[in-house]
C-alpha cells in the first residue's frame, strides 16, 4: 500500500524558472490496487512517481509504505518494497554485464550482495524458466550481455527482472513509450499477468489512451501538479475510450 | 634480450595499477588521477620501512591499507561532496605529494643494501628468472582474488555501478559506498605497484609517479582493445588481457628507447603513445 500526504514538490525553488510539479498532492494506493496515471506532459506524472520511489525528494509531506514513514528513505533502501520499470529500456538494465548477471542482481534487490558466488547453475535454470515464459526464445541468450538485445526485449526482461525477488511495488513509468506495438503489447501483457499472479500494487503512467483504457483497475488523471479525475474498479469499468479522449481536448 | 625482459618485469610490477585502473574505468567510467599520488606513496612507504629493517612481506598490508584510504578520501570527496571524480583525484594526489615527500625525508632513496621481496626465491641461477618469478606469482595471486571477487554478488554490483547508476539505485544498491570501496581497492592495488616498482628498481624518487596514470590508461585500454577484438565476456580473462596489456606498453616503450629515443623524451612518448591508441579507433571509424 503507498499512501501520500499532501506531497508538495517544487523544483528551482525561489528563481526565475520555479515549477511546482506536485501541488498538495493527497493519494491511497490500495495492496493489489493497478493505478494508471495520465495527463500530459508536466501534468506531475513522473514526478509522483520518482516521489513514491525515492529517486526525487519531497519539497513538503509525507510517503508511507505499508504504513510505514519512508520519507526520508533514499531510493536504494526503498527498493525492498518497490520495483520499477523505466521509461527509457537503457536505464533498468545494465548493457555490459550479461543477462544472467542483470537477473543476479535483480534477484538480490531486497539483500546484500555479499562476495560469494551466486550466479550457478541452479540460477541459471531459473532464470532460464522465466525467460521461457516471455516467448521471445531469449532464454538461450542469458550469457550474452543485455546490451545486445533490443528496447522491446530489455524492457521485457525488466518487467521479469522486478519479479526475481519480493516486491511489494512496481512502478512502471511509460514502458513501452520507445517500443514498437509488438514488443509494447507483449510488455503490457506479462505486466498485467505479474501484478494478477503476485497481487502487486502497481502505478503505470501511460501517453496509450487505449493501453489506459485496458489496463488497471483504477485511473487517475493529472493536470498542473494536481488530481484532476480519479476514477476506481467500477467507474472505470464503465469508462468508454470516447471519453476519455475528451479528457485531453 | 634481457633489456625486454626488464621490459616485461616492469610492465607486470605495473599491471597490478593497470588492474586498479580497469576497475575505477568500469565504475567512473574516468581514469582516477589518485593514482599518480598512491603509487608514489606505496612506493615511498616501501622505502622507509625496507630502510627500517622490516621485512618485505610485512610492508604489504601497510602499503594497500595506505592506497585504499586515499583512494577511499577521493571517493569520499567525489560523492559526499558532490566534486567532480578528475577533480576529486587531482585533489588527493596533489595532497599526497606533500606527504609523500614528508615521508620519505628527502626526493630519493635507493635500496641497495636491503632485502627487497625479490631476494626472497632462488630457483633459478639466472636472477632475473627469480624476479620474474616472484613478480608472476604476485601477479598470479592478484589476478586470482580480484577475478573471483568481481565473480561474486558483491563484484556483480561493482561492476554494474558504472553501467546503469540507475539500475543499480533501484536494486537496493547504495552506489556512493560502491564507488568509496571500488577506488579504495584500485588505489590499495596501485600502491602495491609502487611498492613492487621501487624493490625492482632499487631507489624510491618522489617522482616516479607522475604521470603514471597515464600509463595505466594505456595498458586498459590495449587490452580493452583486444577485448572487444576478441569479444572476450569472461571478467577473469578481461584482466588477464588487462595484464597483457601492462605488458605490451612496456614492451612498445622499450622498443622506441632501443631504436634511439632520447630517455628524457620517455614521458612525451608515453603520452603519444596513448593518444594513438585512443584515436585510432576513433579515425577508422570516421572513414567507414
Amino acid at each position: 500500500m503507498i499512501t501520500l500526504q499532501n506531497i508538495k514538490k517544487v523544483f528551482n525553488k525561489g528563481e526565475v524558472n520555479e515549477v511546482c510539479a506536485l501541488n498538495d498532492v493527497s493519494l491511497t494506493i490500495q495492496q493489489g490496487e493497478y493505478l494508471v496515471l495520465v495527463g500530459s506532459n508536466g501534468s506531475g506524472k513522473t514526478t509522483l512517481l520518482n516521489i513514491i520511489s525515492g529517486a526525487e525528494s519531497v519539497s513538503s509531506g509525507n510517503v508511507l509504505l505499508n504504513n510505514a514513514d519512508v520519507t526520508k528513505l533514499p531510493e536504494y533502501k526503498r527498493s525492498q518494497w518497490i520495483a520499477r520499470v523505466f521509461q527509457n529500456p537503457l536505464s533498468g538494465t545494465a548493457p555490459d554485464l550479461s543477462i544472467l548477471d542483470n537477473f543476479r542482481l535483480a534477484a538480490l534487490r531486497t539483500t546484500r550482495k555479499k562476495p560469494v558466488i551466486g550466479v550457478n547453475a541452479p540460477f541459471k535454470k531459473l532464470v532460464q524458466e522465466r525467460i521461457s515464459t516471455l516467448g521471445m526464445g531469449l532464454e538461450n541468450k542469458v550469457e550474452q550481455p543485455m546490451g545486445t538485445l533490443s528496447g522491446g526485449q530489455r524492457q521485457a526482461l525488466t518487467l521479469l527482472m522486478s519479479i526475481m525477488d519480493h516486491t511489494d511495488i512496481l512502478l512502471l513509468d511509460e514502458p513501452t513509450a520507445a517500443l514498437d506495438p509488438r514488443s509494447a503489447k507483449i510488455v503490457l501483457e506479462t505486466a498485467d499477468a505479474l501484478i494478477k499472479e503476485y497481487k502487486l500494487t502497481a502505478v503505470l503512467i501511460t501517453h496509450n489512451l487505449k493501453d489506459a483504457h485496458q489496463y488497471g483497475n483504477r485511473i487517475i488523471q493529472m493536470a498542473e501538479g494536481k488530481v484532476l479525475k480519479d476514477l476506481n474498479a467500477q467507474a472505470k469499468s464503465k469508462l468508454q475510450l470516447q471519453d476519455m479522449f475528451a479528457w485531453f481536448s | 634480450m634481457e633489456f625486454y625482459l626488464t621490459a616485461i618485469m616492469l610492465g607486470l610490477c605495473l599491471s597490478a595499477m593497470a588492474l586498479g585502473i580497469f576497475i575505477t574505468m568500469k565504475i567512473f567510467g574516468i581514469p582516477d588521477i589518485t593514482t599518480d599520488g598512491s603509487y608514489t606513496l606505496g612506493a615511498v612507504l616501501t622505502a622507509v620501512l625496507l630502510t627500517a629493517h622490516w621485512p618485505a612481506w610485512a610492508i604489504i598490508p601497510v602499503v594497500m591499507l595506505a592506497g585504499a584510504f586515499a583512494g577511499s578520501l577521493t571517493g569520499l570527496i567525489h560523492t559526499k561532496l558532490k566534486i567532480d571524480a578528475l577533480l576529486a583525484g587531482i585533489l588527493v594526489m596533489t595532497g599526497l605529494y606533500s606527504i609523500n615527500l614528508t615521508i620519505l625525508g628527502r626526493s630519493n632513496v635507493p635500496l641497495l643494501n636491503v632485502q627487497t621481496v625479490f631476494n626472497y626465491l632462488h630457483p633459478f641461477a639466472n636472477d632475473i628468472y627469480n624476479e620474474a618469478l616472484t613478480g608472476l606469482i604476485f601477479i598470479a595471486v592478484l589476478s586470482a582474488t580480484l577475478g573471483y571477487l568481481l565473480k561474486t554478488d558483491f563484484g556483480i554490483a561493482m561492476r554494474a555501478v558504472g553501467n546503469s547508476a540507475s539500475m543499480t539505485r533501484a536494486l537496493g544498491i547504495n552506489n556512493d559506498v560502491m564507488k568509496i570501496t571500488g577506488l579504495a581497492m584500485a588505489n590499495a592495488l596501485t600502491a602495491l605497484s609502487g611498492y613492487l616498482v621501487a624493490q625492482y628498481q632499487n631507489f624510491t624518487d618522489i617522482n616516479m609517479g607522475i604521470g603514471i596514470v597515464i600509463t595505466g590508461l594505456g595498458s586498459v585500454l590495449i587490452g580493452d582493445a583486444l577485448i572487444k577484438w576478441w569479444s572476450i565476456q569472461s571478467i577473469v580473462a578481461q584482466l588477464l588481457t588487462v595484464l597483457a596489456g601492462s605488458i605490451v606498453f612496456q614492451l612498445v616503450l622499450a622498443f622506441t628507447l632501443s631504436v634511439g629515443v632520447d630517455p628524457n623524451l620517455l614521458k612525451l612518448v608515453t603520452s603519444v603513445m596513448v593518444l594513438l591508441i585512443v584515436s585510432i579507433p576513433r579515425l577508422r571509424m570516421k572513414k567507414v
